[in-house]
């Protein structure tokens, strides 16, 4: 009998319950609605420069608002720009404002959650704190008091919002981590001499990634919106760029004439965000199913 | 219960200081020293010099933080750069404003929340029951402000029911203040409504599920009163803690709404401070949302403690 000792493998870590939780999800239709929905406005951000009929920045002072023709199908905006080519293109600040906002408050939260819930004691202590004291600033008025201090523009937006949103993760990630240390293969994995950040890294992160990934998806629509608004304050994307908060800020002055710039980047945000709603209630219901 | 509030109110100090010290430092991210933006163009050194003795800027950072925390403990938030104003006074203006939109939109957000949610559980998985679900979802999607531009166009620019802007105090004109309050209230209540729904809903499932319920019927009580009596009273007490979290979507909201239909509350006085690069007032402004914020928080779990009497033990 062989008596090398390797810890047991952490169960996440293994094919079989992400297959399991895919066929789950793939059984969900409304989830896979909002999954196909999403997926749609990726491609379309990607193919934005072939989607767009016209150039997005380019501006024409023959076709000032212009209401919707078979020419420019949402109509044009105070410049003579193409609405249609605008929201086209805006797709892309906005994904790109979503996961990249919520990679930062993934990383910052993650990381931070798993050192307060791993080391306890005082660490846990001061960093519980501290995130008490962020969730105690209303999440949109800490990023634009950041995105203020910082100066607006779209990178800094990003980096408010993810800064903003990093301590809902350090909660998620603590508890989940403090659930998970007193289980028996933790015990395990440091009986055979794991060193701490081993067990971090290999034991504890890749079971703590199912709830991680339904909270990210659920945030990124937050983020879309937070992005949104801070571009309709004037805090994120800076024209002539197009992004959809920034087109209703400039919409917003010309409803009596031009209602058609309103609707269309609005309609946007709302499908956009109302899919990554579904597929996150989709992804719970698949990866989480205590959570129901 | 003298205890549990003792020790809540003990918890609540670190948390305070926290958030003052990531207020304050909130203005080390400016680039460039902050006497030289208040010098403005000319950039005098004996200006300067005169500028960062008087703000502190000559002495260490914690030095710093120690006067700006004395001066905010006893109410002194320092002055707009831009009109001299002292900053207490600016958000004492502007606060009835938003005090009063809130009060209206979460008036509205319960008004639409609480039935809805209610039927919504007792008539589950019927057509009501997905309707409402739907609503709900959607009003967490959409971004609020936008709501407020799509009703300004059909309200306002199509039907002239309402007025698109222009706040008027209601101590001047009762009528044309609730005219104007209307439609910002309804566009921040119903993002609140939609979230509030989802926790009645859930709640009053659990407690239906229960077995005093089961016991309540059993009796033959109608059903209205033991969805009224029995379920609601049970059902309406982890809402109020969870209603509470939203109360940090409502300031947020306000924000947004109050830039919407140029209202000139809190959520203005933070924006116009933005892009006058008014510092002070801008960490004024979160120092005192924020401050509320956790207030209403603690007021809101004592309101938990009282409604559940089996925590008292």
């Amino acid at each position: 009998m062989s008596t090398t000792l390797t810890a047991p493998r952490a169960p996440a870590s293994e094919a079989g319950p992400w297959m399991r939780a895919w066929r789950k999800l793939r059984r969900n239709r409304v989830g896979m609605f909002g999954l196909m929905v999403v997926l749609g406005f990726v491609l379309m951000a990607m193919l934005a420069p072939w989607i767009a009929t016209h150039d997005p920045i380019a501006a024409s002072w023959s076709a000032i608002r212009k209401a919707p023709t078979a020419e420019f199908w949402f109509g044009t905006d105070e410049l003579g720009r193409d609405v249609f080519s605008r929201v086209v293109w805006g797709t892309r600040a906005s994904l790109l404002a979503g996961v990249v906002s919520v990679a930062i408050a993934l990383i910052i939260g993650v990381a931070i959650g798993m050192a307060a819930g791993f080391f306890g004691g005082w660490v846990d202590m001061l960093i519980s704190r501290i995130t008490d004291a962020f969730l105690a600033c209303p999440f949109l008025i800490m990023a634009i008091a950041l995105a203020a201090f910082l100066g607006p523009s779209l990178t800094n937006a990003m980096i408010a919002i993810g800064v903003s949103a990093a301590p809902i993760f350090v909660r998620l990630t603590r508890a989940q981590v403090i659930n998970i240390k007193v289980e028996d293969y933790i015990e395990a994995a440091r009986a055979v001499g794991c060193s701490p950040l081993r067990i971090a890294t290999f034991h504890i992160l890749p079971n703590i990634t199912a709830p991680v990934i339904v909270q990210s998806t659920l945030t990124i629509a937050s983020a879309i919106i937070a992005e949104a608004s801070l571009s309709f304050l004037g805090l994120g994307q800076q024209p002539p760029d197009p992004s959809w908060g920034s087109m209703l800020n400039t919409a917003k002055n010309f409803m009596d004439n031009a209602p058609w710039m309103a609707i269309w980047p609005g309609l946007a945000i709302f499908i956009l965000v109302l899919a990554f709603n579904l597929l996150g209630d989709g992804l719970r219901d698949a990866l989480d199913p205590r959570q129901r | 219960m003298f205890a549990f509030f003792l020790r809540r109110l003990v918890t609540l100090v670190p948390t305070l200081v926290f958030v003052s010290m990531l207020i304050f430092g909130l203005q080390q991210l400016l680039p460039g020293d902050p006497a030289q933006i208040l010098a403005g163009e000319d950039q005098n050194p004996e200006l300067i010099a005169q500028l960062r003795e008087k703000m502190n800027l000559d002495k260490p950072i914690p030095v710093q933080y120690g006067y700006w925390m004395a001066g905010v403990l006893q109410g002194d938030l320092g002055e707009s750069a831009r009109t001299g104003q002292p900053v207490l006074e600016l958000i004492m203006e502007k606060l009835p404003v938003t005090v009063q939109l809130a009060f209206m939109s979460m008036l509205v957000a319960l008004i639409i929340s609480l039935p809805s949610g209610i039927i919504s559980a007792v008539k589950r998985d019927t057509l009501i029951d997905h309707g409402a679900r739907v609503f709900a979802l959607s009003g967490i999607s959409m971004p609020n402000f936008w709501l407020g531009i799509m009703l300004i166009l059909l309200f306002s620019v199509e039907l002239g029911w309402l007025p698109a802007s222009g706040y008027i105090s209601p101590f001047e004109d009762l009528g044309a203040n609730l005219a104007a309050m209307v439609m910002p209230a309804f566009v921040l209540g119903n993002g609140i409504a939609a979230v509030l729904m989802r926790h009645t809903r859930s709640s009053m499932l659990q407690v239906l599920a229960t077995d005093y319920v089961r016991t309540a019927r059993a009796k033959g009580l109608r059903e209205r009163v033991v969805v009224v009596k029995h379920a609601l009273r049970n059902a309406l007490t982890p809402v109020i803690t969870l209603g509470a979290l939203e109360l940090g979507t409502l300031l947020s909201g306000a924000v947004l709404t109050e830039q919407v239909f140029t209202i000139p509350g809190f959520g203005k006085l933070i924006i116009d401070a933005v892009f006058n690069r008014d510092y002070a007032v801008v960490q004024g402004v979160v120092l005192i949302t924020a401050t509320t914020y956790i207030m209403l928080n603690l007021l809101a779990d004592m309101a938990y403690f009282v409604f559940n009497p089996r925590l008292r033990h």
